[in-house]
């Protein structure tokens, strides 16, 4: 059997975790945009996770997680050291980034970490980078030296001014056009109410933008249906067809209704995952 | 002097409003002395019409000769010659339109039992022998099997007996392809899957999880790697939908992400993580063996009303006799000549209802089959929190998009050369549902064993 053992993990905040994953095929193939299935142990949930960074020499895959549910804690439970039962991609349709002069990269909470390597590798293209990423607050913060790392130009915001300049990613990406940046493509990436006003903004000025969706997903390679989204009037499936879409033509209310089809079992599971890490600890 | 009893000996079930509530096996299976008196039910006819009905050409009559003489490891012999996988044909085989369709005894009667012996021939063997798989002399040679479904395993099976190399790559993080995500514990339980795998372990198969070809491993690259042919066994892939208003809101699946929830992540156990919606009123739409499955399904996970909404009549589902037999009698409600044009949905997006109208059959069309017509003015609407899309599906992309030089019609399936599987680009064999789309376990089993055979030919005269 295949291992695929964590060679770091960290705490990035105090609900997004980091890990890097010994997958050498997969380190081999994998490019910005795409993701990996993963299950912690042998009984868990298979859960999508965009593919943070990937290093084909080391032959590992770097995921970053925000801890929402069982599924994200019980990996958040795994060590260093230790090995994750499954770990299958790079699944999905790589960004399509090249020949591109000058890009706005918007990226909301832990969508950043989708986010981030697409400003990345954007970089290393030769393009302009202006990265605009938006937090709830301060102790939320994520990638912030990576980002000034491949970016041109970057603009923090919080919700609540505690960090960089308080407001929306929508108002820093507006003040930015507003100046005069002629952006060939903005591309956001985060919760997909964010990526809606994104859109609004995008296609009020008349520029391309592309949005990376996150919907519920079993086998993520064309078998489930799972996570199937109105594009353009047609049903599209985000694993085989996406994960990237052209945003002014994604039905973005109903996405945001189907993922919140299992509101309920995922309360149920993170009180039951509670439970267990308390009885742990007593 | 053969048992002249017109009827079949009877097959042990749960009871039907015992049954609807578990997702044990429904059928348990013949006892040693009801296969041996159903096996004296067999004439042994000459010219073995049964036989020629048969994907993988078992020689039945001699199998069953063996039942009836007691020799249940000289039966399993014979079977194991032409198939790989027994227990699990016995148990989902449409027999009716195979060997037993063509059985003589059906002739004025009900035709031999051949499903339910393999069956038990299969079951014998597994819970009494102990021999191991003789492991074939390697002959050095490496073949590549995509997808470990039936189709891929048979192949698998028969390039390991013959002395290959072989390994399987599979996309899930288990091995069995529809055996596992989508055929239902009730109809195959899946430690019968889980046996015939480990069986092709000791010949020798390699199966590789969560290995999705054409990602993270093209076609082009398994030949660099040293793998002389390549067989395709990939599956069927996206669900389709009816493209009806609606067909997004919460509480639609397609079959087969609900079957995979309830097989592969074993959503219906109340320990399991990953979630399923227990809906109350339960419509699935469609008549194949698929869609008698997610109605059983739905049942089992406490459904108070399922429907199974048909736009033909009863005599022209699809799905094997026994599934629709077995579904009434767990209380299965059939809506044949009924056609949904609208999923209606309450202000929070979740399913409430959905719009049928009522059909009627016309002329034939070109599958043979009448065609069914709108009658006027028949709207109406059913009651529903959930509804199943069980229509089929259309091929998995993902190899056809990876592999240059493969050619695939208008539907997506990849072309082959007749019964052989050659595709258009050389060493590269398909077969199963990613050449013809949706169809059953055995004749996917079929082609993967012929593919077995013409790859075998293909190497050695390379």
């Amino acid at each position: 059997m295949k291992l695929f053992r964590i060679v770091k993990k960290e705490a990035l905040n105090p609900t997004v975790g980091k890990m890097v994953i010994e997958a050498p095929l997969i380190a081999k193939k994998a490019e910005p945009g795409q993701f990996v299935i993963l299950r912690s142990n042998e009984d868990s949930e298979r859960i999508p996770l965009t593919i943070g960074d990937y290093d084909r020499e080391k032959g590992t895959i770097t995921i970053i997680y925000q801890i929402v549910g069982g599924g994200t804690m019980e990996l958040d439970r795994k060590k260093e050291g230790e090995s994750l039962h499954d770990f299958v991609g790079p699944l999905g349709v790589a960004s399509h980034l090249e020949g591109l002069k000058k890009v706005a990269v918007v990226g909301g909470g832990v969508g950043c970490a989708i986010a981030y390597p697409i400003a990345k590798k954007l970089h290393e293209l030769g393009s302009e980078v202006h990265s605009i990423v938006g937090f709830r607050n301060k102790d939320l913060v994520i990638l912030e030296e990576d980002f000034k790392a491949v970016s041109d130009k970057l603009v923090m915001m919080t919700d609540d001014g505690s960090y960089g300049e308080k407001g929306l990613v929508t108002h820093a990406l507006e003040n930015l056009i507003g100046e005069g940046n002629q952006y060939d493509e903005i591309i956001a990436i985060g919760p997909v109410i964010m990526m809606k006003f994104v859109t609004e903004v995008a296609k009020k000025h008349n520029i391309k933008i592309v949005v990376s969706m996150n919907p519920i997903m079993i086998d993520g390679t064309g078998m489930c249906g799972g996570c199937r989204l109105t594009v353009g009037g047609e049903t599209k499936f985000a694993c085989v067809d996406g994960p990237d879409f052209d945003g002014t033509l994604v039905d973005f209310d109903e996405a945001m209704k189907r993922g919140g089809m299992y509101k309920e079992f995922e309360q149920h599971a993170r009180e039951a995952e509670c439970n267990l890490l308390k009885k742990e600890v007593e | 002097m053969p048992n002249m009893d017109p009827k079949k000996t009877a097959m042990p079930v749960q009871e039907p409003n015992v049954r609807n509530k578990n997702f044990n096996e429904v059928a348990l299976g013949y006892t040693y002395e009801q296969a041996v008196n159903e096996a004296k039910r067999c004439l042994n006819c000459k010219n073995k019409p049964c036989q020629s009905a048969c994907p993988v050409a078992i020689d039945i009559p001699s199998f069953i000769e063996r039942v009836a003489n007691e020799d249940m490891e000289g039966a399993y012999k014979i079977i194991s010659e032409s198939s790989s996988l027994p227990a699990v044909c016995g148990r989902v085989c449409p027999q009716e339109n195979q060997c037993e369709g063509k059985c003589v005894r059906g002739i004025k009667g009900e035709p031999v039992g051949i499903g339910r012996l393999e069956r038990f021939v299969a079951d014998y063997h597994r819970e009494h022998s102990t021999a191991k798989a003789e492991v074939p002399e390697s002959n050095d040679h490496k073949v590549a099997v995509i997808g470990s479904g039936p189709s891929g395993l048979t192949a698998a099976g028969d390039l390991a007996k013959l002395g290959y190399k072989v390994t399987v790559f599979e996309a899930l993080h288990l091995a069995g392809g529809v055996l596992v995500y989508g055929i239902p514990e009730f109809r195959l339980p899946k430690s019968i899957v889980q046996k015939e795998i480990d069986n092709l372990k000791d010949l020798g198969v390699d199966i590789e999880t969560n290995m999705v070809i054409g990602k993270v491993i093209t076609i082009d690259e398994l030949f660099d790697m040293g793998y002389e042919a390549v067989y395709v066994g990939s599956g069927a892939g996206l669900p389709r939908f009816m493209g009806i208003p609606g067909e997004s809101l919460n509480g639609v699946y397609s079959a087969n992400e609900f079957l995979t929830r309830i097989n592969l992540m074993k959503s219906y156990r109340e320990d399991s993580k990953t979630p399923i919606q227990h809906g109350k009123n339960v419509a699935v739409v469609g008549g194949g063996n698929v869609a008698m499955d997610a109605a059983r399904s739905a049942k089992r996970l406490g459904a108070e009303n399922v429907y199974i909404v048909y736009r033909r009549g009863m005599e022209e589902l699809p799905a094997r006799k026994e599934e629709v037999e077995h579904a009434e009698e767990e209380g299965i409600i059939f809506k044949t000549l009924t056609n949904p044009i609208e999923v209606l949905g309450d202000e929070n997006g979740k399913v409430k209802g959905m719009k049928c109208v009522e059909m009627e059959l016309g002329e034939p069309d070109e599958s043979g089959r009448r065609r069914p017509v709108v009658k006027p003015n028949s709207e109406f609407v059913l009651d529903i929190d959930t509804m199943i899309m069980s229509i089929g599906t259309s091929p998995n992309p993902l190899i056809r998009s990876t592999t240059p030089g493969l050619e695939t019609n208008k539907h997506g399936c990849i072309v082959t050369n007749g019964d052989d599987g050659l595709t258009t680009r050389e060493g590269v064999f398909a077969g199963g549902d990613a050449v013809t789309g949706a169809a059953t376990v055995i004749l996917a089993m079929g082609a993967g064993k012929h593919a077995a055979k013409a790859i075998d030919e293909y190497i050695k005269n390379k």
